[in-house]
């Protein structure tokens, strides 16, 4: 390959260098413009050099923002405590159930596993709105409408077959033979279970289980629809806020960095664990 | 026994979905609003004939197909462009891939956001920056020709680095041999890139590649969040449709015939998709 030729290395760099600006300049920018003053922002040309701010941040977590037409209450707080309120409970929920499954669906090839296990995977590539829209008339009729447990319950729609269909590639590539010994031990199928194969899967269900929180964070239509203000998560919270602040431009940047930072730090923390979490268990990273 | 005993939760979920599902399918065989209950009734596929003369189904049948198209298609050269550039595994390489996952998972409604403050007409970088090349009050999202630019272009920034992890993983798992074989024939680059590197990633690009047609098709957290499929009518895709006729005309009749036609369309697609990852999938876990 061409990757010793000096033309080459110069075109390849020059690629990536422009490849980092276009995916970083943004999050970079929003970053800067947090600690900015709404006249700093306002400033043509923009300047890259200004005295940083804490004031946007104060206001947000005060939940006073101060505007020309007086003073405007906001809770994006609440937002953040819901975000992570909501997919923390998902999460445990989506473990909760997932996991013994996904034990069932690799040791016993079952008629049933699969058909749950394929039902699960098409409808996560089916329109969420199909099954959302009707959710929520019968949410109103069963008063499950604006409620928290009601939220959690369809974010399962999200996090349990990505925790399905991983955690079970997690038990198939455990051999079996490791368990029949144990179980000729003398131990029963539960203690093999909780002892052996969880063990021993760990690491695949903690990826899951990060990466289901990930996306449950970063649902917004879900909530959109299911939501009333004071349990929205942050996704739709900040699109209410910009709606609401007006021109507090500098304050919705920092409601978008307190909103992704959270989803950031975990993503680079389980980055080893991505690709196989993405593809659902069909590519290794 | 024990297997149905545990998959039981699973199933329970199951049901939730499944109920819902169907209560749509029969919905869009209704005439149903909300704010007029007494004219519910069954009418049987007049939902549906009534899209074939209605141009506002053709517009949002071409919207979304144009933006899956234009989004897929970009992101997939792109994507594996920067694959290529990042094949070999140096720790830089390394560092570099991991960054651009950033943008990926960022909430899409937030990315929208965040591009909506740089492309603001006042003071927006991005509207300051294309100023320094003579384009003055480009309008982004707001004008209807610039709309589908935009949006296409905040979905790239979000997606492309999905394809680009897929087909990188893709790449470093192919076998080294031909490679190795192709270099000592002394074999030109382009030979290898078309005749050996591609076709051996092939499973990895359509896997890749259907994962974001399906979402694509889908769209609605970047163009509701970004324009509410504004302006007018431009950026009026499938489910943003379906959203604004259930909450702002209320009626539940034509939302759900929108959603079944989409659900048709993306169920062809996803069964084409599930062979194709099972098999990804089967060599992954050492079972093919």
């Amino acid at each position: 390959m061409d990757h010793s030729s000096l033309a080459g290395r110069i075109f390849r760099g020059v690629a990536l260098a422009l490849v980092l600006a276009f995916f970083m300049f943004p999050i970079v920018w929003i970053f800067l413009m947090s600690f900015q003053t709404n006249e700093q922002i306002l400033r043509i040309p923009p300047h890259i050099l200004f005295e940083p701010t804490l004031a946007n941040y104060q206001a947000l977590i005060s939940g006073q923002l101060r505007t020309a037409a007086g003073n405007l209450e906001i809770s994006f707080m609440r937002n953040l405590i819901n975000s992570f309120a909501l997919s923390s409970a998902a999460v445990f929920l989506a473990l909760l159930l997932g996991v013994p499954a996904a034990y069932a669906f690799a040791r016993f090839k079952f008629r049933l596993g699969e058909t749950i296990a394929f039902t699960l995977l098409s409808f996560r590539f089916a329109p969420p709105l199909l099954v959302l829209l009707p959710l929520s008339l019968y949410y109103q009729q069963l008063g499950l409408n604006d409620t928290y447990f009601g939220i959690v319950w369809v974010y399962q729609l999200i996090a349990l077959p990505l925790i399905l269909w991983i955690v079970r590639g997690y038990f198939e590539d455990i051999s079996p033979d490791i368990e029949h010994a144990y179980r000729l031990a003398g131990h029963t199928w539960r203690e093999a279970f909780t002892r052996i194969a969880v063990p021993l899967a760990g690491p695949g269900i903690a990826a899951a289980g990060l990466l289901s929180f990930i996306f449950c964070w970063n649902n917004f239509v879900f909530a959109l629809i299911l939501a009333s203000a004071d349990k929205q998560p942050v996704t739709v919270g900040a699109l209410a806020f910009v709606t609401a602040s007006g021109i507090q431009y500098g304050q919705i940047a920092a409601a978008i960095v307190l909103s992704v930072t959270p989803t950031l730090l975990l993503a680079l923390y389980a980055q080893r664990y991505l690709v196989e979490g993405l593809s659902l268990g069909a590519v290794k990273g | 026994m024990l297997p149905y005993l545990l998959s039981l939760p699973a199933l329970l979920v199951c049901i939730a979905i499944l109920v819902p599902f169907v209560t749509a399918a029969v919905y869009s065989l209704q005439r149903y609003r909300l704010n007029l209950p007494y004219l519910r009734g069954f009418i049987g596929v007049d939902n549906y004939i009534d899209f074939l003369s209605d141009p506002a189904f053709w517009n949002t049948l071409r919207i979304s197909l144009t933006y899956t198209a234009l989004t897929v298609v970009l992101e997939l050269l792109l994507g594996l462009g920067i694959a290529l550039l990042l094949r070999r595994p140096t720790r830089f390489h390394n560092a570099v891939s991991i960054v651009l996952l950033l943008p990926l998972m960022t909430a899409p409604a937030i990315a929208a956001l965040m591009w909506k403050l740089m492309t603001n007409p006042s003071f927006g970088i991005l509207s300051y920056l294309v100023s320094l090349f003579g384009v003055h009050d480009f309008k982004w999202a707001s004008d209807p020709s610039s709309a589908l630019f935009t949006v296409v272009l905040v979905d790239m920034w979000v997606y492309t680095p999905f394809i680009m992890i897929l087909l990188l993983a893709g790449l470093r798992s192919l076998p080294r041999q031909p490679f190795e074989a192709a270099a000592l024939d002394g074999v030109p680059s382009s030979f290898v890139f078309f005749r050996i590197t591609l076709p051996m990633l092939a499973p990895y690009i359509i896997t890749a590649s259907l994962f974001r047609l399906l979402d694509s098709i889908q769209q609605f957290d970047i163009i509701y969040a970004m324009t509410q499929g504004g302006p007018g009518d431009r950026l009026m895709v499938f489910q943003v449709q379906a959203y604004l006729e259930f909450f702002q005309y209320t009626n539940v009749g034509r939302s759900a015939a929108l959603l079944m036609i989409l659900w048709l369309i993306t169920n062809i697609l996803s069964n084409i998709f599930i062979k194709n990852w099972l098999r990804l999938r089967a060599r992954a876990h050492g079972h093919a």
